[in-house]
């Protein structure tokens, strides 16, 4: 495994009476994209901002690249390109303008800014609207605007602060593969996101915080095996529910919840149990299955268990 | 802090070349929406036209005099000073967006994104002022005195101005939010206002005219009024600042310097720390 290029041990950092994390450990190996999970509220956007320079840790310390972020904080600087959660760019500009503006400011000269301002609309299909103001693109051209301005520098790291938050399924897919791109070329990233599709189709490894703590982490399949698989259970009248969930709750020792007005899932204990036995005991039950199925868990049922939500939280 | 900290003057020339690229940023702007400089100066073009035909045809110069020529320093003056206004806002804007953690995020020269923004200032300043007295010159008003009083009476204004928009760094900083700050723009007018810039200050009651007086509008007015040698120059028993403008002028724009300049670096430095 390669070294890390993120490293964060112990992070704590509170504002005022509240406490956005407590004790963050994150290790992110280089080449490799890291999704960070969390409900709203467990320090993601925190975690993110002390990474990149941007706040300081009360307690704890991360390097990026072997440099301390608060220390050596302009060699992290150069070595990172950060996209927040809105579009920081200039409204009023066109979009060359922006990168032009933006390739100045991170010290190339007139012609390199120029000639990379180009390479990037072109590579990311923005060259179209380049000479239009940015104020008339539409949601995701923004976000791909943000996330090609973090890339003139070509940084070692890349931190997406929820990168498709509000935009529709097709900007989404075209953030996500503009994100592959990057990974293909060896950029780490550092993604948080909120939708768990976005974690299961672009993350290498998962770190769910909560509460400003890193509570699980592992590739989606490795969170997905900590909680066993799911068995979906159908049944043709609804009235059979009820013994249907008698039964599977003899079985697995928990109660299984209700996710249709036919539809009953619940979480299997690890080994034993076998699709036979189940269905065996449905029939001795009187119980008409439409459906019986083992499955693996989704990643959002990861998720809720690990962060003990109700909600969903999408 | 920083360990291995680049030689000053290496710092300094970064510092200086992000400024100009940030100033080249206002062109870029002005380039995309020229409306906005418009825009700025529709409330000085209705003022002219406002005061200057409407209630000017009911206003008695002290000593005499046309009324345009009166105004015309007057609204120099609150030109200036809407400097306060376009500077925060622009901040603000900047930081509500995420622009500024961008810049913050990026190895620029940190000093770079303040100075910046008040010399882009400066920029638009400059041409609002240009504007303006193309105005000016279109109603009648004139300087009578000649070329160094003139110049003198511009770079008074520019001075100050300059000044003045490290209160729009400090408060756009402070506020965050640009929706806040579009809230308290139409606080400019009564600020204004309460001034020398339309009427004289004598016909107010004490405690008003105390404020107007010392209101920094009515200083640099009545500097324009002297170099300019337009009417309403003040005589006789009145405030300090009135009786000195230059020296008032120049006061007002050190200490909005000396106050302002070390907050708002402070607070760009310090946000979110």
């Amino acid at each position: 495994m390669a070294d890390p290029i993120v490293v964060a041990e112990g992070l704590h950092k509170s504002f005022g009476d509240t406490h956005a994390l407590r004790g963050l450990d994150l290790s992110v190996p280089r080449g490799t994209v890291c999704g960070v999970l969390g409900p709203n509220g467990a320090g993601k956007t925190t975690a993110v901002r002390i990474l990149a320079t941007l706040s300081d840790p009360d307690a704890g310390h991360a390097r990026i690249a072997g440099y301390d972020v608060v220390r050596e904080a302009g060699k992290v600087r150069a070595r990172i390109g950060l996209a927040g959660q809105s579009a920081a760019v200039d409204e009023k500009l066109t979009g060359r303008g922006n990168l032009r503006m933006f390739g100045r400011l991170s010290h190339l000269s007139r012609r390199e800014a120029h000639r990379r301002a180009d390479e990037l609309l072109d590579r990311f299909g923005l060259m179209d609207a380049a000479d239009r103001q940015v104020a008339g693109y539409s949601g995701g051209m923004r976000r791909r605007l943000d996330l090609i301005t973090c890339l003139i520098l070509r940084p070692e790291v890349l931190f997406l602060d929820e990168p498709t938050t509000g935009l529709d399924p097709r900007s989404r897919g075209e953030i996500w593969d503009s994100v592959r791109e990057l990974v293909a070329d060896g950029t780490t990233v550092l993604l948080t996101t909120q939708y768990l599709d976005e974690a299961d189709q672009l993350a290498d490894d998962i770190a769910v915080i909560d509460h400003g703590q890193v509570v699980a982490t592992g590739t989606p399949d490795e969170l997905k095996a900590t909680i066993g698989d799911r068995l979906d259970v159908v049944v043709e009248d609804p009235a059979a529910l009820r013994p249907a969930a008698t039964v599977l709750n003899a079985l697995t020792g928990t109660d299984p919840t209700m996710t249709g007005a036919d539809r009953l899932s619940v979480a299997l204990p690890g080994g034993g149990l076998r699709l036979a036995d189940i269905v065996r005991e449905l029939d001795r039950a009187e119980v008409a299955a439409a459906d019986v199925r083992l499955r693996r868990p989704t990643l959002d049922e990861v998720f809720l268990r690990l962060t003990d939500r109700k909600e969903s939280v999408r | 802090m920083i360990t291995s900290t680049p030689p000053l003057a290496h710092r300094l020339r970064w510092t200086f070349a992000d400024g100009l690229t940030l100033v080249g940023r206002e062109l870029g702007r002005l380039r995309q929406e020229p409306g906005e400089l418009i825009g700025a100066l529709v409330f000085p073009a209705i003022m002219v036209v406002l005061f200057g035909y409407v209630f000017g045809s009911a206003i008695q110069v002290p000593d005499g005099g046309d009324y345009r020529e009166y105004l015309m320093p007057g609204l120099f003056a609150m030109v200036t000073f809407s400097a306060v206004m376009g500077v925060m806002t622009r901040v603000a804007t900047d930081a509500s967006r995420g622009v500024m953690d961008r810049f913050r995020s990026m190895p620029m020269a940190r000093l770079a994104v303040p100075f910046g923004q008040t010399g882009a200032d400066l920029l638009t300043g400059l041409l609002m002022l240009a504007i303006m007295v193309g105005a000016g010159l279109l109603v009648g008003w004139q300087p009578h005195r000649g070329l160094i009083p003139t110049a003198q009476a511009f770079l008074l204004m520019i001075v100050l101005r300059y000044a003045l928009s490290w209160v729009g760094v400090y408060v756009g900083l402070a506020v965050k939010n640009d929706q806040v700050a579009d809230t308290m723009v139409p606080l400019f007018l009564p600020f204004t206002m309460l001034s020398n810039a339309f009427v004289p200050t004598g016909g107010m009651p004490g405690w008003l005219r105390f404020l107007a007086d010392w209101n920094p509008v009515s200083a640099l007015t009545a500097v324009s009024r002297e170099l300019f040698g337009n009417p309403g120059a003040p005589s006789g028993n009145v405030a300090w600042p009135l009786a000195h403008p230059v020296a008032a002028v120049l006061l007002w724009s050190a200490a909005l310097l000396v106050i302002f300049v070390p907050l708002s670096l402070r607070a760009y430095m310090r946000r979110g720390r």
